[in-house]
């Protein structure tokens, strides 16, 4: 305890975003045997910043969809840094309702500084792409396991973070608005970022006591904890029949805020 | 411009500000009593108090409100640098004589009886916070029990940053909630109306059976500030108005306010109620 109190949450912040950290791909790698890549929102477009595709993990056979920030600067550019537009949140209800179809499970990582804010993502409806999203994920017949592995980015992360278990790398972060953008609007200075970090609680383990995530996943070892975590989500979730899956996660998000 | 010598004259700001209104979207100016929030050179619809639009909406002596024990909530002992969210938010209480960003009850509406909830941006701007979306839930869940058609005109900059990630939540709580009530075979009409943005636009106000808007509301998910850094361009005047939403789809119609009542309770006619 004593280590992790002097991390603050502007230093997690700053993990979350390092280049460094593993991406998508480098998860996709590690903690699953094959993956297929399958592109597109059959609407207009293949969005690089959210992809998607069917995997297996240890025998179990999946979705995996996941914010895409890129290795690269060619991956970066062409990935929008992970800021998803419309057409990949339409391309990942397009094949998780697949995967609905053919009962299989839903695993989604997310890392994003947020929904791209382009003049042609509006033009294409980001708020009605990410509100269908939430819409579509709530009532998705198959089991969800979200891991949040690097920057929560608001409503850009949301859109693929409803589901059944809520998974958070220790390092992690998860909030309403970026600290600069919070500091900046109610500070009127974005260099305060790290007290704004500070009072919006976005670390691990202020979100478990919220009850916004139901386990933290510690790094020293993280591809194995991480695989063991979601083995046992996906192997809880698949004993319960669609009716109380759904019933069951419409109770946990209903709850989330909820007093007295 | 003789408005423009007599300003000039009276150097009290303060005063200039009670005789005159400036239209937010064409910036032409008005005298305080010639301006009926709707401006008569561009047409742009100003924003309502809840009360107002309640009373616009509902037939006269129908609206029962609900839920007005659900409130914020301080969860996070939220300070930033002017203070105390818990000051701020009981300031806006006693000026407003809301609790909440959004009211919500029973109505009839042309004689149908309807859920109707209506946001007030005077509240802490119309944000979204955990009493906001626990009211918005609860409304859709007693519609669905109540086989009531819902209502909702949203007005709002999105999140409420001072509740922090459970005000991010509201937005799944709010849009499962919904997706429930449309499941159940109810209508959900969502009115837009002047501004609805951020995490509002991208929750409930965008999944309505029917979206419609007022002329000259500015809808959208992402500031124009932001975007234009974002893209490093200008953005033109009618990005984001309910025109744009219009001609890019995500809007069934515009509807001017006089018509705005009869419009919804036409669609309910349509569905059945
Ligand atoms: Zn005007």
């Amino acid at each position: 305890m004593k280590r992790k109190e002097k991390v603050t949450a502007y230093d997690r912040v700053k993990l979350a975003r390092d280049a460094k950290r593993p991406h998508i791909f480098d998860f996709i790698k590690a903690l699953c045997s094959d993956f297929e890549e399958l592109h597109g929102d059959r609407l207009v477009n293949d969005d690089q910043g959210l992809i998607g595709g069917f995997a297996t993990i240890d025998g179990v056979k999946a979705l995996v969809l996941g914010h895409h920030k890129g290795a690269t600067v060619e991956e970066n550019m062409a990935a929008n840094f992970g800021m998803a537009n419309p057409d990949g949140y339409r391309k990942a209800m397009r094949l998780a309702k697949l995967a609905e179809k053919f009962h299989l499970p839903v695993v989604t990582f997310v890392d994003t500084p947020g929904a791209y804010p382009g003049d042609t993502a509006e033009a294409r409806g980001q708020a009605e792409a990410i509100a269908k999203s939430l819409e579509f994920f709530a009532a998705l017949k198959t089991p969800v396991v979200v891991v949040v592995t690097g920057e929560g980015g608001s409503g850009g992360a949301l859109a693929i973070a409803v589901g059944d278990r809520i998974l958070m790398l220790e390092n992690a972060v998860y909030s309403v608005i970026s600290p600069e953008g919070c500091a900046g609007i109610l500070w009127r200075d974005g260099a305060k970022a790290p007290e704004a970090a500070a009072a919006l609680k976005i670390t691990a383990d202020d979100l478990k006591k919220l009850g916004v995530i139901d386990a933290i996943i510690p790094e020293r070892n993280l591809m194995a904890g991480l695989k063991k975590a979601i083995l046992a989500a996906l192997k809880e979730l698949s004993v319960l029949p669609v009716e109380e899956l759904l019933a069951q996660r419409y109770a946990k998000f209903t709850a989330m805020g909820r007093f007295g | 411009m003789a408005w423009f010598e007599r300003k000039k004259e009276k150097a009290a700001i303060p005063q200039t500000k009670e005789l005159w209104v400036t239209c937010p979207r064409c910036k032409k100016y008005f005298a305080k009593g010639d301006w009926t929030g709707i401006c008569p050179e561009c047409g742009y619809h100003g924003r309502m108090k809840a009360r107002a639009r309640i009373a616009l909406l509902a037939d006269e002596g129908s609206f029962t409100e609900l839920f007005r024990e659900v409130s914020y909530s301080d969860h996070l002992k939220f300070h930033d640098a002017s203070g105390a969210y818990k000051d701020k938010v009981e300031a806006t209480i006693a000026k407003t004589g809301e609790t909440e960003s959004v009211v919500v009850g029973t109505a009839t509406m042309g004689g149908v009886p309807v859920m109707l909830g209506v946001m007030d941006f005077a509240f802490m701007g119309g944000s979204l916070g955990t009493g906001t979306g626990e009211r918005i839930c609860r409304a859709a869940e007693q519609a669905i029990a109540e086989r009531r058609p819902l209502v909702i005109c949203s007005a709002s900059g999105g999140a409420r940053m001072h509740e922090g990630i459970l005000s991010l939540m509201q937005m799944a709580k709010t849009s499962a909630a919904i997706g429930r009530l449309k499941d159940a075979g109810l209508p959900y009409i969502s009115v837009l109306t002047d501004p609805t943005t951020g995490g509002v636009s991208a929750s409930y106000a965008m999944l309505g059976d029917i979206n419609i808007t007022e002329p000259g509301a500015l809808i959208g998910f992402a500031g124009r500030r932001v975007i234009e850094n974002t893209i490093h361009q200008k953005l033109p005047d009618d990005f984001q108005t309910a025109e744009y939403l219009l001609a890019h789809g995500f809007i069934d119609k515009i509807v001017p306010r006089k018509e705005l009542k009869a419009f919804i309770v036409k669609m309910l006619h349509y569905f059945g109620f």
